[in-house]
């Protein structure tokens, strides 16, 4: 797909970087913003994807296909942290009938 | 020589280490029979000096201290005069040993007795075999410990603690004028060793000025160890002490280590006149002080320990009339029959079970003859009949102070008088007359056991005839104890002119006389008129000032030990208290105060977490993007 | 033209980031977070890597925002119950946010100019050549990533479990 070559001479690699920047530091302020842990958790699967998304390009433009066997397994990484993330919060909304990060400040001076 | 000393210290050891586990008599005769071993190493020493070529014999063992040119070795020297104090302290040593054997007999210390005894001879004896100033003063120190121990043997008694207490205080402040002479001498001359330092003072190295000031200082050590004024006073309180300790500690011994150390510097004495003089003044300034004081008392322990401050008085005050030879010869004939009298009291505390007021003593004669007798000899020495060995050497004594300043002589022969009316006051009180303790008192009356008797005889023996070794030319004799000890103090100690045999014998005989009257005195008035010394509380006038010792002690509490006590007091709760426990209290207080600012880190807030960890990120790439760049 | 294509789905995944962190129904916020993740695998697409962007929707868009829907509808909460956080607190994430963006842009400015490549191939994203590198030099990752989901599944059963103080009816056991 010799069409897909043209993304080398089209889009330089920087612009790359400022749109992973972007959607980190989007995500980066809905993690501080938010007190719904939902949200917050979705806010880090954002960073993530960011970074992803800046590995692929990386892997793309020097062809390097380490950098898409990480993504590989940042993918999975992402997917067991959100399980087991999960599980916690199922759990503590079953004590605290709450979702509000900021009611879970026992472990205080 | 090394062997001759460490004989006690194995002695100290073994009774120290396992001596509650031996059987009392094996304990006792373990400490005995190492004295022994002592003695007959110091009578071959003593025969390898009779003979006139002989010559010093030092070993140095090895450097003790070196810097720069300071170089001073452990070393020991044994010459004429340290043989004589060799066989003094050992023999007689050995004999209050076997003493104790019997009189500590019922004590359950008993092996700690002779331990510490042990180490005591082995302390005195590194005092006299050193061969400089600082073996001398381990040794001294020493002692000063042993009899810190000893005087505080039955502990459990505050007041006996205190006691030891006192006389170790006493001994140290005296220890500051030690300290200071030695390290005076040190500075200036570079040694302390005695061959050495003699050898300087005969080519002139040493300034008059310096010796005068280091024989002062000198003498101020010795002014505590051998109680003199101002520092006697520990010397009565102890006799608190069991009595052979009393005995050997605080007649014969330890005290005379002073005298000692006066004739071992004695160089440094005859390089200074005014130091002589000082000594003399405080010697018999303290003789006829403690002569009076020993007139009034009424504790059979007590009357000996000021006679002992007193006679120690007259033999410094021979030491500064320039006759070392005299004290010497004193300092024998006084530790034979010195240890003879507190052995005998001993003896008669023993039978009446602990009884030591004469008031409650009487008629003992008649039950105790072995002890009367010996007793009734050594006050005859002690009082300066003839022919009794006291005669010889307190006459020689007179003699010097005569030929040196007539004021002093006038001074010593009443001191004279009153020593031979208190003791036989003391004889008479004791031993004539009626019984005047309880009936169950009387019943046990009887003649202590060979063990403690047969040193009494011995000691009596010496006491008799020991004047032998010193008769002076004046009656004919060849005085054998100058010539012995001419190598050690010179032929010419005699300050001021020589007397002629006439004025010697008139002496003699004037002392003599004096000391008789004054017996007779004694004995119409106690054994004819029975008259008692006044009971507790109801003595009168100048007599109840002399009994209660001058209030000397009360001035001493009033002037020194409450201003220090209050010092101490301040010192503490000022520095102590305030300063460093507020100090380290409050760095505590610091450190809790920092750690209760900081946990308020810990919210507990997730959130607040968060936005720390994203700043934290945040800083951290701007610093490396700013470095870089 | 593919820079335009570009423009696009980045506006796309930037807008849906946005509304999904500040949208008030968490429903909403997960709708606006697959629509990111379908920009970002168009993004993928662009770059060739074709198993990865197929890999993304499956595994993002179709489990874990699955995961996250359940979780919602469990707990009820597609109301708008939330509160604000204090107004000091959405100053400072501002802050936080605005600063690490300006640090990283920052530091992405210095590396400019990026040379570009000289001798690329497309066939990178294929799943041949990924396969021949997952499977020759990250093979022991590869075994230890199914021990990692193997950890996490009997780690959210075992946490996400009822016990019996919890539950409606307790269970006799």
């Amino acid at each position: 797909m010799t069409m897909f070559l043209h993304i080398f001479h089209a889009v330089p690699m920087h612009h790359y970087l400022y749109l992973s920047a972007i959607l980190f530091c989007i995500g980066v302020f809905g993690v501080l913003l938010r007190r719904n842990a939902i949200v917050v958790f979705m806010s880090i699967e954002l960073m993530l994807n960011a970074v992803n998304l800046l590995l692929v390009a990386f892997s793309a433009y020097h062809n390097d296909t380490s950098g898409q066997v990480f993504v590989f397994f940042i993918m999975a990484v992402a997917a067991a942290e959100v399980a087991v993330g999960l599980a916690i919060l199922v759990t503590i909304y079953r004590n605290i009938q709450s979702i509000d990060i900021d009611a879970l400040n026992s472990l205080r001076w | 020589m090394l062997l001759l000393i460490l004989l006690p210290l194995i002695g100290f050891l073994i009774n120290g280490v396992v001596g509650k586990k031996l059987p009392k008599n094996v304990s006792g005769w373990i400490g005995s029979v190492v004295v022994l071993g002592a003695f007959f190493l110091s009578l071959k020493y003593f025969f390898s000096f009779l003979s006139d070529s002989a010559s010093p014999v030092e070993e140095r063992y090895f450097d003790w201290i070196s810097f720069g040119n300071v170089r001073i070795s452990f070393g020991l020297y044994a010459d004429q005069l340290s043989s004589l104090w060799l066989l003094i302290v050992t023999g007689i040593g050995f004999l209050i040993h076997v003493y104790s054997i019997s009189y500590m007999h019922d004590d359950e210390n008993f092996s700690r007795f002779f331990a510490y005894l042990n180490l005591f001879i082995f302390f005195m004896l590194l005092l006299v075999l050193g061969s400089n100033i600082l073996v001398t003063f381990i040794g001294w120190e020493g002692v000063g410990l042993c009899s810190y121990l000893l005087i505080g043997f039955w502990y459990k008694n505050d007041s006996y603690n205190d006691a030891a207490k006192k006389a170790f205080v006493m001994n140290r402040i005296g220890d500051l004028g030690l300290l200071l002479g030695m390290f005076m001498l040190l500075f200036y001359t570079g040694t302390l060793d005695y061959k050495e330092l003699r050898a300087l003072a005969s080519q002139g190295g040493i300034n008059s000025d310096l010796a005068l000031v280091v024989s002062i200082l000198l003498f101020v050590g010795a002014i505590g160890k051998s109680a003199q004024i101002p520092l006697y006073t520990w010397l009565p309180d102890a006799m608190a002490g069991p009595t052979p300790v009393s005995a050997l500690i605080h007649a014969a011994t330890m005290v005379t280590a002073g005298i000692y150390l006066l004739v071992r510097t004695a160089f440094l004495y005859d390089l200074a006149p005014l130091a002589l003089d000082v000594v003399a003044i405080v010697g018999v300034a303290t003789a006829i002080f403690a002569a009076t004081i020993g007139v009034f008392q009424n504790d059979i322990k007590k009357v000996l320990a000021y006679s002992t401050v007193s006679q120690l008085g007259l033999m410094f005050m021979a030491i500064g009339a320039g006759a070392y030879v005299a004290a010497v010869f004193h300092v024998l004939t006084h530790a034979f029959f010195k240890a003879c009298l507190f052995l005998g009291s001993g003896s008669v505390i023993h039978t009446l079970h602990g009884e030591q007021d004469i008031r409650n003593m009487g008629g003992l004669k008649k039950w105790m003859p072995v002890t009367y007798l010996t007793f009734l000899i050594s006050s005859l020495a002690i009082a300066g009949i003839p022919p009794f060995s006291g005669f010889f050497s307190k006459d020689e004594m007179l003699a010097a102070a005569f030929s040196h300043n007539k004021g002093l002589w006038i001074v010593a022969v009443i001191t004279s008088v009153l020593t031979a009316f208190y003791m036989f006051r003391l004889v008479f009180l004791t031993f004539f007359n009626g019984f005047r303790g309880t009936e169950e008192q009387q019943h046990h009356l009887h003649e202590s056991p060979a063990l403690m008797t047969v040193p009494l005889i011995i000691l009596a023996l010496l006491a008799l005839i020991g004047g032998i070794m010193g008769i002076p030319e004046a009656l004919g004799g060849s005085h054998w104890l100058k010539h012995f000890l001419a190598p050690v103090t010179g032929e010419n100690t005699h300050s001021g002119h020589a007397l002629t045999h006439q004025t010697e014998l008139v002496l003699m005989a004037v002392a003599a006389l004096a000391a008789l009257a004054s017996i007779v005195f004694a004995y119409v008035r106690f054994v004819k008129q029975h008259t008692l010394p006044p009971r507790e509380g109801e003595e009168r006038g100048i007599a109840r000032i002399i009994y209660r010792k001058y209030y000397v002690d009360e001035i001493y509490e009033l002037l020194f030990v409450k201003p220090v006590l209050a010092l101490s007091v301040a010192a503490y709760e000022l520095f102590d208290i305030l300063l460093l426990d507020g100090m380290v209290n409050q760095m505590g207080r610091m450190t809790q105060r920092q750690g209760r600012w900081f946990r308020r880190i810990q919210t507990g807030n997730t959130g607040f977490y968060l936005i720390v960890m994203a700043l934290a990120v945040a800083a951290v790439l701007g610093w490396i993007v700013w470095q870089v760049g | 033209m593919t820079f335009y294509i570009f423009l696009l789905l980045s506006a796309l995944a930037v807008f849906c980031g946005l509304m999904t962190v500040t949208a008030r129904n968490p429903i909403y916020s997960v709708i606006y977070l697959i629509g990111c993740f379908f920009a970002v695998a168009g993004h993928y697409l662009l770059l060739n890597a074709q198993f990865l962007a197929i890999v993304h929707i499956i595994v993002y868009a179709g489990a874990i925002m699955v995961l996250f829907l359940f979780t919602l509808m469990m707990m009820n909460l597609n109301r708008e119950a939330e509160a604000h956080k204090p107004a000091l607190a959405r100053i400072a994430a501002v802050l936080a946010a605005g600063l690490l963006l300006l640090v990283l842009i920052a530091a992405f400015k210095k590396t400019e100019p990026f040379v570009p490549p000289i001798h690329v191939d497309g066939g990178i994203g294929l799943v041949k050549s990924l396969g021949h590198t997952l499977l020759n030099e990250y093979l022991l990752p590869f075994e230890f990533a199914s021990i990692l989901l193997l950890a996490a599944m009997i780690g959210a059963v075992l946490i996400a479990k009822k016990d019996s103080a919890n539950a409606l009816q307790p269970k006799e056991s």
